[in-house]
């Protein structure tokens, strides 16, 4: 494919405002489809999780999943948005092989949710309100395999297969308003928000959202005028995005790119684009107007969805803590900097410090332990930090060995490892590996006499006060302690023997 | 001709309850008489014997071991095409499910096999049940017993033949303008289209979801209502089937009287402009009401005049996005349309080679209703229509406690009298597509015969929504006035039929 011109990027934002707009569908963890009973797991051998209902046999019928319904309610309450008192789902015409019924069961001009915002925050500290459109309940499509191409696209494939296990999953799309004024870090905010959205849809449970796993997944609408201009400029849509990282990347390339093809007089066209993550740009895929003709219309097979105003209230009042007051809740009482914060925010670590302090840990030791050895460990391991299989409370339990003494830091990370491997709780470690610091005066005292007699200088360097000389003989001492000594303790009763 | 075959269901009921009849000697007096006539009339698609005989010895086994037996166990039923069932194909009447057999069994199919009814096999309709003569079948028409050069009615002409032929003592219809109804009328039979929501849609291969009911097809009153009681009933798997009981149908025709009612005739619906000999018998029912004790009033529904032109908005719109799963990927037809084979021109080529004329006509209309641009000025005007009905009706029913009207406007037509005149044969339905317009129930029985062709007219009778008892009640009282009358049952009065010639 031909490479894109690109603009500088700052000379792009000199030039032009940036308006970004979000699609962001969440996949509904519910156990069974939107509208049967089959299982909610697409991962399954193909077609294996399917019944006349979700593959669209003659004279089947959608019944609605009440969860699902619940669920939608929940992310809607989640994103400040009011909860319709009726709403009808509607059908949307399109002919393709994914779609059973070649049509999918959504949610047109009455959406379950609608009119909420979000707050969020970009890296730098700056902060955007994100005001929602809508939320919308809809079924998934099937998945196509196409084999025989070069590109994994229909376009040269030979044959396709699909799978309809994940036709009929629950899906809940949502949609924002244009975002105007966030200029230069547009695309850290495309990012931070569908970020916002993942962090919502887990805190509630309704969702794994998993982006790699398509829990999650984001159209970018991108588009670009001149600064003073009203009207909005032509848009395009970069689909399916699936990382936080190439939400960002994809946009900043739309705008570069939409930026050197305005400036020379060039004009956008409106279409949907692909993003490819290795080649970091963004390709055209099918021309898309405002007036794609869908033929939406009331579907007639399922009465209207009339959540009660008990069921609404009862969802609401079970809404979990909004991530971002429990974020700032939790920096306030950790008293950590906003530098340290931030890294446990990112690192996706807030609920495992919180429940690690909760445990008996300080805050800050369960921090250090966390986004320090922790995330060295898993990174050596090629591991997510948060995916660590260890428990909050072995972690506190470490933390509180080396807090108290009873060992030191070193020996720390040692049985850390150890208990990583699955072999106990850390104290339980430290005790039957007799791992403790010793401090018992005698032992060292007789550790320190051995190191001077073989490095008798020292001692009257110490008393000509030239203490770096002490090192030497704390590593001996440490070393013959096989490091389980107290260095501050071995430091004392040395200048204590210097003096006698 | 075989007495048995002549019996009512609920004749048989008593039969085998007294050991007079067994199911099987039931069963096989109905396939023996399929087999004779049905390369004539055409009723069934598909005769399914050995598992309608398997039925009947079941339901003999049980009965000689004393077991207790659900209420119409043994008595034979014919089910229309467009009903999923996993023993036996299922069309709809169109090429492009030629020999499609089901993985699952409608819900209504489902209540019958738990009733113990034998079913004798699948019977004709138009194609996906869009017509009023069965002469837009894939499978060739159905032909009426009263006179084989006429038309059965349609889109169930496939069940009012095989109910009027004795080829069947019931059967299941469905009804979306008056499929059920319309046949009935001009077979002499008997058809309900019920409350909407009454009677589970899980199976049904839709036409329209919003007017589509099915119901029952019979020669009396009583079995329709008998069959109705079978049916009913919510259904988890249709959720726009009522979550509430009805009530017996059965007690309502047991107890039939139009003592103190009063029957609304419908200003726009009087028989003026109908065929004379339907209009007099009509006029002379109104009398007999009245001489039987029924107050008749008047009453206007002006919006009535609109429901054709809203009905075939609606109507094909709905249909144009049920009939696009028909797309070759998943079941039915495939056609291969050769070099350059791409999906889509694999499914345009199924379709054009699986859908017929007048398919293809309301596919194409109904795509033009919902596009952008038209989808106000014509689906979202019939919606309103729609309602103005409603409304209609609502004042009707504050005057009336029934309405009452000719089924159909003539008897029997000639085959190719209409076939192609779509707006000739979609008038057929005027009576009878105001009841699914607005979802609400409606009976059709025999009115005598019209002088002018000596064949069968129909007396259609309408009630509010969930109201199918009340219709029970006042059709059987009147059924019973006009045999006392007539002397005989209307069947009766059918010639024999010729067959083989």
């Amino acid at each position: 494919m031909a490479k894109d011109e690109l603009m500088n990027y700052e000379q792009a934002l000199e030039k032009f405002e940036v308006v970004i707009g979000l699609e962001v569908h969440v996949e509904l963890n519910t156990k069974t489809k939107m509208f049967c009973g089959c299982r909610n797991d697409f991962g399954d051998e193909p077609n294996t999780n399917v019944c006349p209902i979700c593959i669209g046999l003659p004279g089947s019928l959608p019944a609605v999943n009440k969860r699902a319904v619940e669920s939608s309610i929940a992310i809607g309450l989640a994103l400040g948005c009011q909860i319709a008192p009726t709403g009808r789902f509607a059908r949307k015409n399109y002919f393709y092989p994914d779609l059973a019924k070649n049509f999918q069961t959504s949610q047109y001009d009455e959406p379950i949710a609608f009119e909420g915002a979000l707050d969020v925050e970009v890296p730098s500290g700056n902060k955007f309100t994100v005001n929602i459109e809508r939320a919308h309940m809809e079924e998934d499509a099937g998945k196509l395999t196409h084999i025989g191409g070069s590109t994994g696209r229909i376009q040269g494939a030979e044959y396709s297969l699909v799978d309809y296990n994940r036709a009929g999953v629950p899906l809940v799309e949502i949609v924002t308003k244009p975002v105007y004024g966030a200029g230069a870090e547009a695309p850290e905010l495309a990012a931070a928000y569908v970020r916002s959205i993942r962090e919502i849809v887990r805190a509630l449970g309704v969702s794994e959202a998993r982006m790699e796993r398509g829990n999650v997944r984001c159209d970018a609408n991108v588009s670009l005028r001149p600064h003073g201009e009203a009207k909005l400029g032509t848009r395009t849509e970069t689909k399916n995005v699936n990382s936080l990282r190439s939400i960002e990347r994809a946009v900043r390339y739309e705008i570069q790119r939409q930026a050197a093809i305005l400036a020379k007089g060039g004009k956008i066209t409106q279409e949907t684009r692909h993003w490819h993550e290795d080649r970091g740009l963004t390709s055209a895929g099918r021309p898309k107007s405002d007036t794609d003709d869908y033929r939406f219309f009331p579907e007639p097979d399922l009465v209207p969805v009339k959540p009660s105003h008990e069921l609404i209230e009862s969802i609401r009042a079970s809404l979990p803590e909004n991530p971002a007051d429990r974020r700032k809740r939790l920096q306030a009482e950790w008293a950590f900097a906003d530098l340290e914060f931030r890294d446990v925010v990112n690192a996706g670590l807030m609920d495992q410090i919180e429940e690690t302090i909760a445990a008996g840990a300080k805050p800050q030791a369960a921090r250090k332990w966390w986004t320090g050895e922790l995330a060295r460990l898993a990174n050596a391991d090629g591991k997510d930090v948060a995916d660590l299989e260890v428990s909050p409370a072995h972690i506190a339990e470490l933390a509180n060995l080396v807090e108290s003494g009873k060992i030191n830091d070193r020996i720390g990370r040692d049985v850390l490892v150890a208990v990583l491997a699955g072999e106990g709780a850390p104290a339980d470690i430290v005790s039957s590996k007799g791992l403790e610091v010793v401090s018992d005066d005698g032992a060292l005292l007789a550790a320190i006499d051995e190191a001077l007699a073989s490095q008798p200088d020292v001692i009257d360097a110490i008393r000509e006060g030239r203490m770096q000389a002490a090192g030497a003989v704390i590593g001996a001492v440490m070393k013959a302690m096989k490091g389980q000594a107290d260095a501050a303790r071995v430091r004392e009763l040395l200048i204590q023997r210097a003096s006698e | 001709m075989n007495e048995i075959i002549k019996k009512n269901a609920s004749e048989l009921v008593d039969l085998m309850a007294s050991g007079e009849l067994s199911a099987t000697e039931i069963t096989k007096a109905h396939l023996d008489r399929i087999a004779e006539i049905n390369g004539t009339i055409n009723s069934y698609l598909h005769v399914t014997s050995e598992a309608a005989l398997a039925v009947a010895a079941d339901v003999d086994r049980r009965r000689a071991a004393g077991e207790k037996l659900p209420l119409l166990a043994g008595v034979p039923i014919a089910v229309k095409d467009n009903l999923t069932t996993t023993d036996a194909p299922t069309t709809s009447g169109s090429k492009i499910l030629e020999g499609w057999i089901p993985q699952y069994d409608a819900t209504v199919v489902t209540k019958l096999r738990n009733e113990l009814m034998p079913i004798l096999g699948k019977t004709n309709l138009d194609e996906f049940a869009m017509g009023s003569s069965t002469e837009f079948s894939a499978f060739g028409p159905s032909r009426n017993p009263w006179d084989i050069e006429r038309i059965p009615g349609g889109s169930g002409g496939g069940s009012s033949s095989a109910v009027a032929s004795y080829s069947a003592p019931l059967a299941i219809g469905s009804d979306t303008g008056g499929s059920i109804r319309f046949p009935a009328a001009v077979t002499g039979t008997v058809g309900h289209k019920p409350t909407y929501g009454a009677i589970s849609r899980y199976g049904l291969i839709a036409l329209a979801s919003s007017l589509d009911q099915i119901g029952p097809v019979s020669r009396n009153v009583l079995d329709a209502a008998l069959l109705q009681d079978v049916i009913a009933g919510h259904d988890p798997h249709d959720s726009t089937s009522l979550p509430e009981s009805l009530g017996s149908m059965a007690e309502a025709a047991r107890n039939g009287s139009v003592k103190g009612m009063r029957f609304g005739v419908i200003k726009q619906l009087s028989g003026e402009g109908f065929q004379p000999g339907v209009k007099k018998r009509f006029d002379e029912t109104l009398a007999l009401l009245t001489a039987n004790g029924a107050e008749i009033v008047e009453v206007d529904c002006p919006s009535f005049e609109y429901a054709i032109a809203a009905y075939y908005l609606i109507l094909p719109a709905e249909a144009s996005s049920n009939l696009a799963k028909f797309d070759s990927v998943r079941f039915g037809m495939r056609v291969n349309p050769g070099e350059n084979a791409t999906i889509e021109r694999v499914m345009a080529a199924t379709r054009e080679a699986g859908f017929g004329p007048e398919v293809k006509r309301r596919i194409i209309l109904g795509t033009y209703a919902l596009s952008s641009g038209s989808y106000d000025k014509y689906y979202g005007a019939a919606q309103k229509v729609r309602t103005l009905i409603q409304r209609d009706f609502e004042a009707a029913f504050a005057k009336a406690d029934v309405l009452i009207s000719p089924t159909a406007p003539t008897t029997a037509f000639k085959f190719g009298e209409k076939v192609d005149d779509p707006l000739a044969m979609y008038l057929n339905d005027v009576a009878t597509i105001p009841a699914n317009l607005a979802g609400t129930p409606g009976i059709a029985i025999p009115n005598g015969l019209a002088d002018e062709d000596g064949l069968p007219s129909g007396v259609q009778l309408l009630a509010p929504a969930r109201a199918d008892a009340r219709l029970y009640k006042v059709a059987a009282a009147l059924e019973a006035l006009h045999e006392a009358g007539w002397g005989k049952r209307m069947m009766d009065f059918a010639p024999e039929l010729k067959v083989g010639a």
